[in-house]
C-alpha cells in the first residue's frame, strides 16, 4: 500500500462496490451453496433433502473413480507443467541466444497462447482421428498399437500432448522475458569467469530465472487442474472408462450428467481445499527462498 | 570460429523444431479445411491448401444448417465478440476502480476486502461451477449477455494487474496532485487513467483473449443455438462428428477451428508488444 | 603482469555504425592507463574487445605477446570491473569472488585463502556470507573488485566502475584503487568520461574521439600541450577558455580585440586562440576586458565567470570567461575586469581541424 493515501469515509467504497459486489453474487454465494450442498442427501427427484453430515466426503475420498482421478490429475499436472516449462524453456534460452530471426521466433513461438484450450483439443482430435489423422496412421505404422477410444495410456498420452502444445507458448513468453530481464553486465561478467555455455546456464542463468520458473510452476499446475477441462472435454471427455478424468472434470460429469449434487460439491469443495493448500505451500515456503 | 557457427545452427535447428511443433497442426487445420469432405476421407489430412476455401468457409459462415441446425457461422462469430469485447472492458472498468480504492485510499474495510478480492483467485469459476450456475439460473440470467458475462468478472485478475501497476507508479505524484488540490476523482480521471494508458490497452487484450476463450461457463450457459459462441460451436461439432453420418464434414469442423482461432490470434499478433508487457506485468 | 598490444584494431558493428577506428598502442607492464572520452567515442567498445566481450572486427590485441583475438574470455586471463558491479544477485559475497576460481578448478582450500585475503584487503571480510543486496553502493563496489583480484589475473579492466557512487565515495574508491593497483602492480586500463577521474588515476592517459586516439601520453603532458582542441577542451575543469580569432600577419583578432605577440600563422584562416582559466589573471594592463557576473566559491580557490567584452561570435563559441583565483580575490557582481596572460601560455589552434598550431 502507499505511504501517501487519501483519506476518505464514503468514496473509496464506491470505487471498490462494482467488484464486491460481483464477487459477493456470483463468488461468495455460489461458494457457500458449494459447501451447504456438500453436506446435504438429496433424493433422486431433487424434492427433498437431508443433512448428512461429512457423508459425501467420505463417500468422494473412498469412491475408487474419485481417487483414480485424483492420481491422473496429479500424474498430469506433473508431466504437463516439467514438458511444457522445459520445452519453453529450452526455446527460450535459444531464443535469447540467437541474433538474427530473434523477432520472427519470439512471434511464431508465441501466438499459439490465444488459442482456446477445447479449439486446440478439437485440433488434437482430428489430428489423432482413426479415419483421417495423420498422427494416429503413423503412430499405428511405426508399430504402436495406438487406439486413444480404447486404451487409457494412448488416451493419457493424446490428452497429455495436447496440454503441453497449448500451455509451451504462455511459458515461451514470460522465460524470454525473464531471461531478457537478467543483467547484460551480469551474463558478460560470467563469460569472463566461467568458460563453459552449459555450466554458466546452470550456474547463473538458471537460478536467475529461479523467481519465473516458481511463478510459472504455479501458472501450469493451475492451468493443468482447471484450464484443460476443455482439451479433456473435445478430446477423450474422460474416457475410456474416467481413466482421463480430472477432478474438475469429475465435478461437471458427477453434477451435471449425474445430477449428483451431494457429491459433485463435496469435490468442488476438497477440489478447492487442495488449491488452498498448494497455495499455501507456495507463499510459505517457495516466494521466500528465490526472490532476491 | 567453426565450432560457434556450430552452436548457431544447433540453435535454429532447435527453434525451428519447435515452430513447426507449434504452427504445424494450425495450418494442416487450414489447408484441411480448403479440401472437400471427399478428399479428406480419401486422403486424410492436407498439407497443401486445396480449391474449396470459399467455399467452406461461406457455408460455415452464412448458410442456415451450415454448422449448427439454425444459427449461422457469423452470428457464432457475433457472440464471440460480444464475450470478448464485453469481458474485457467490464474487467478493466471493474477492477481498475477496485485497485484504486485498494491502493491510494485508507479505509476500515480496506484489509478484508482486500482478501475476499484474492480469494477468488485461489478458486476459479471452474470450481464452484455448478452452484454459480444455480444461482445465475435463479436470477433468470440464462442466455443473457449479462448473466454470460458478470460472473466471469467475479475473478479478480484484473486487480491485481492494476494494484501491481498503481504500486509502482511515484507516490509523489499523489502530493503533487493534492498540493494542486486534486479530488479523488480528479487524480483518477486526470492522473492515473492517463498514465495507466498501456497497461489499460494491454489488460483489454488480454482479458479479450480470455473472454473470447471462454468454454465452460457459456456452455452451461447458453441452452439457445442463437446464444452460442465459436468455440462453444466446437463442442457442437464435435458431438456431431462423432454421432456419424453419411459424410462426416470435416473440412468444417477444421474451418471452425481456424475461424475460433483467428481473431485472438490476430489481436495478440498486431498487439504483440503491449500483449507481452501486460501478461509479464503479471508476474511481479 | 603483462604488456598488452593493440594493434590497429577497428570495430564495426553489424548495422554498419563504425566505433573503433584503427587505433594502436602498447601498454607497459604494471601501467595503469586510462581512456577516456565524451561517451559514444568507442572507449568503451576498446575495452571490452580486450576483455573479448565484443568481437575484433580487424586488427590484432596481443597480451604478452599472444595474440588473442580468438580466446575466449574466460582464458584470456584478465579480470573486469563493471559499471554496475554485475555481482550475480543469487550468490553470497564469498560465492560471486569464488565463482571464477571453482570454475578453473582450484582446490577449495587455496580458494577460500584467496577469497579471505582479497576480503581483507578491501575490508569486506565481516559481509562475505551477505547477498549483495544487503550491501551498499560502495561495499558492492568493493566486492566486484574483490572478485577481480582473487583471479590474480594479468590484466584488470575497469568499465567506468566509479559512477554510480555518490560524489565523496567516488573519490574515497579512485584512491583506494589507485592505492590497489600500485600495490599489485597489475597492468590496468580504465574507462571513464570524467576527465578529474582519468587525470588522477592515470600512468598514461589516451583521450578517444570519434574511434581514434587523439593524443597519448602523462596527464600533465596533455594538461600542458594538448595536441588538438579536443583535447585541449576535454582535459581540464573548468574548461579552456577558447575565442575564435583571426591572424592579420602581426596580431591575432577577433572583433574589437587584439592581441600581439603572435607569429608564424596562417592568414585568412579561422583559428580558435585557448587560454587556461589558471593563466589569467586581473591586471589593469591585460588584453582581455571581462564583466563579471558569478563567482564560485570553491574553498581555497575561486572560480569567477563572465562575460568576454569586444570578442567576435562565431557558430559554436559563446564569448563567456572564466579565470581562477585565490580566495580573497573576489570581483563584485557586475564590475567590469581587465585580465592579462603571458601569451607564451596561450594556445592557438586550427578551427578547422583541431590541430594545435602554437
Amino acid at each position: 500500500m502507499k505511504r501517501v493515501q487519501f483519506e476518505h469515509s464514503t468514496i473509496p467504497y464506491l470505487f471498490i462496490a462494482p467488484q464486491i459486489i460481483i464477487i459477493a453474487i456470483f463468488f461468495l454465494w455460489p461458494a457457500a451453496q458449494a459447501v451447504h450442498q456438500s453436506f446435504l442427501l438429496e433424493d433422486a427427484f431433487g424434492l427433498s433433502s437431508q443433512f448428512v453430515w461429512f457423508k459425501n466426503y467420505f463417500d468422494t475420498i473412498g469412491d475408487a473413480s474419485w481417487r483414480q482421478a485424483a492420481w491422473f490429475t496429479t500424474v498430469f499436472s506433473v508431466l504437463v507443467t516439467f514438458l511444457s516449462l522445459g520445452i519453453a524453456l529450452l526455446l527460450a534460452v535459444k531464443a535469447n541466444e540467437v541474433i538474427r530471426g530473434a523477432r520472427t521466433y519470439r512471434t511464431t513461438l508465441m501466438w499459439a497462447y490465444a488459442i482456446a484450450p477445447p479449439v486446440a483439443g478439437l485440433m488434437g482430435n482430428l489430428m489423432f482421428h482413426p479415419l483421417i489423422g495423420d498422427l494416429y496412421k503413423f503412430l499405428n505404422a511405426i508399430g504402436w498399437d495406438f487406439n486413444h477410444k480404447l486404451d487409457s495410456f494412448d488416451a493419457g498420452f493424446v490428452v497429455v500432448l495436447i496440454a503441453v502444445w497449448k500451455q509451451v507458448s504462455v511459458n515461451f513468453i514470460f522465460f524470454l522475458s525473464g531471461l531478457q530481464g537478467i543483467s547484460k553486465a551480469v551474463n558478460e561478467a560470467a563469460m569472463m569467469d566461467c568458460k563453459s555455455p552449459t555450466r554458466r546456464f546452470w550456474t547463473i542463468t538458471f537460478p536467475l530465472l529461479a523467481p519465473t520458473t516458481f511463478f510459472l510452476m504455479v501458472i501450469n499446475i493451475t492451468y493443468a487442474f482447471f484450464e484443460t477441462f476443455g482439451i479433456i472435454d473435445t478430446t477423450t471427455g474422460g474416457a475410456p472408462g474416467g481413466s482421463t478424468n480430472t477432478l474438475v472434470y469429475k465435478v461437471f460429469q458427477d453434477g451435471f450428467r449425474g445430477a449428483d449434487l451431494g457429491g459433485s460439491s463435496a469435490q468442488s469443495v476438497v477440489l478447492m481445499l487442495i488449491v488452498l493448500a498448494l497455495t499455501v505451500i507456495q507463499f510459505r515456503f517457495i516466494e521466500r527462498k528465490v526472490h532476491y | 570460429m567453426s565450432n560457434i557457427n556450430w552452436r548457431i545452427i544447433l540453435n535454429h535447428t532447435i527453434l525451428l523444431i519447435g515452430v513447426i511443433f507449434m504452427s504445424l497442426p494450425v495450418w494442416v487445420a487450414f489447408s484441411t479445411s480448403t479440401h472437400s469432405a471427399e478428399t479428406i476421407l480419401r486422403e486424410g489430412l492436407q498439407f497443401w491448401p486445396g480449391t474449396n476455401f470459399i467455399g467452406t468457409y461461406r457455408e460455415v459462415l452464412f448458410e442456415q444448417g451450415g454448422v449448427m441446425k439454425s444459427v449461422l457461422g457469423i452470428t457464432m462469430l457475433k457472440n464471440s465478440m460480444i464475450l470478448g469485447i464485453g469481458f474485457a472492458i467490464g474487467k478493466v472498468i471493474v477492477s481498475m476502480l477496485a485497485a484504486y480504492a485498494i491502493v491510494y485510499f485508507r479505509f476500515r474495510l480496506a484489509t478484508p476486502l482486500f482478501w475476499i478480492i484474492f480469494l477468488t483467485l485461489l478458486l476459479p469459476l471452474e470450481v464452484r461451477i455448478i452452484p454459480s450456475y444455480e444461482v445465475v439460473a435463479g436470477l433468470g440470467l440464462l442466455d443473457t449477455n449479462f448473466g454470460l458475462i458478470v460472473p466471469l468478472i467475479a475473478s479478480a485478475t484484473g486487480t491485481f494487474y492494476f494494484r501491481q501497476f498503481f504500486k509502482s507508479i511515484p507516490e509523489e505524484l499523489l502530493e503533487a496532485a493534492r498540493l494542486d488540490g486534486a479530488t479523488p476523482w480528479r487524480f483518477f480521471v486526470d492522473i492515473l487513467i492517463p498514465l495507466s494508458k498501456t497497461m489499460i490497452a494491454a489488460i483489454l487484450i488480454i482479458m479479450f483473449v480470455v473472454g473470447w476463450n471462454q468454454y465452460l461457463w457459456p456452455l452451461i450457459m447458453t441452452t439457445k443455438e442463437e446464444n452460442y459462441t465459436l468455440v462453444i460451436g466446437i463442442k457442437q461439432i464435435y458431438q456431431i462428428l462423432s454421432e456419424g453420418g453419411e459424410l462426416p464434414q470435416y473440412q468444417k469442423a477444421f474451418a471452425l477451428t481456424i475461424l475460433a482461432t483467428l481473431p485472438p490470434v490476430l489481436v495478440v499478433l498486431f498487439f504483440q508488444n503491449w500483449f507481452v508487457k501486460g501478461l509479464v506485468e503479471s508476474e511481479k | 603482469m603483462a604488456t598488452v598490444k593493440l594493434k590497429n584494431i577497428k570495430k564495426t558493428y553489424p548495422n554498419g555504425a563504425v566505433a573503433v577506428r584503427g587505433v594502436d598502442m602498447a601498454i607497459e607492464d604494471g601501467e595503469f592507463v586510462v581512456f577516456v572520452g565524451p561517451s559514444g567515442c568507442g572507449k568503451s567498445t576498446m575495452l571490452r574487445m580486450v576483455a573479448g566481450l565484443e568481437n575484433i572486427t580487424d586488427g590484432e590485441i596481443e597480451i604478452d605477446d599472444r595474440v588473442i583475438n580468438k580466446v575466449s574470455p574466460a582464458d584470456r586471463d584478465v579480470a573486469m570491473v563493471f559499471q554496475n558491479y554485475a555481482l550475480y544477485p543469487h550468490m553470497t559475497v564469498r560465492g560471486n569472488m569464488a565463482y571464477g576460481l571453482k570454475n578453473r578448478g582450484l582446490p577449495k582450500a587455496e580458494i577460500n585463502q584467496k577469497v579471505t585475503d582479497a576480503a581483507k584487503m578491501l575490508r569486506i571480510h565481516d559481509y562475505l556470507d551477505r547477498q549483495p543486496n544487503q550491501l551498499s553502493g560502495g561495499q558492492r563496489q568493493r566486492v566486484a573488485m574483490g572478485r577481480a583480484i582473487v583471479r590474480d589475473p594479468k590484466v584488470f579492466l575497469f568499465d567506468e566502475p566509479l559512477s554510480n557512487l555518490d560524489a565523496k565515495l567516488r573519490v574515497q574508491m579512485r584512491i583506494e584503487i589507485k592505492r590497489l593497483q600500485r600495490r599489485m602492480g597489475v597492468t590496468s586500463i580504465y574507462v571513464t568520461h570524467d576527465q578529474t577521474e582519468a587525470m588522477t588515476l592515470a600512468d598514461r592517459l589516451a583521450v578517444i574521439n570519434d574511434g581514434r586516439i587523439e593524443q597519448m601520453g602523462a596527464p600533465i603532458e596533455l594538461y600542458n600541450n594538448p595536441a588538438t582542441l579536443f583535447v585541449a577542451s576535454f582535459i581540464g575543469a573548468p574548461q579552456i577558455n577558447l575565442i575564435p580569432v583571426q591572424f592579420d600577419g602581426k596580431n591575432l583578432n577577433s572583433g574589437d580585440l587584439q592581441f600581439s605577440g603572435f607569429k608564424d600563422l596562417p592568414e585568412n584562416t579561422d583559428l580558435i586562440l585557448g587560454i587556461r582559466p589558471d593563466v589569467l589573471e586581473p591586471n589593469n594592463d591585460g588584453q582581455l576586458e571581462m564583466q563579471v557576473d558569478l563567482v564560485e566559491q570553491h574553498g581555497a580557490e575561486n572560480l569567477v565567470y563572465g562575460a568576454l567584452n569586444g570578442a567576435s561570435t562565431t557558430d559554436g563559441y559563446n564569448t563567456e570567461i572564466c579565470f581562477k583565483t585565490d580566495q580573497n580575490t573576489q570581483p563584485a557582481i557586475d564590475s567590469v575586469l581587465k585580465l592579462h596572460f603571458d601569451q607564451n601560455h596561450a594556445m592557438v589552434f586550427n578551427k578547422e581541424t583541431g590541430e594545435r598550431l602554437i
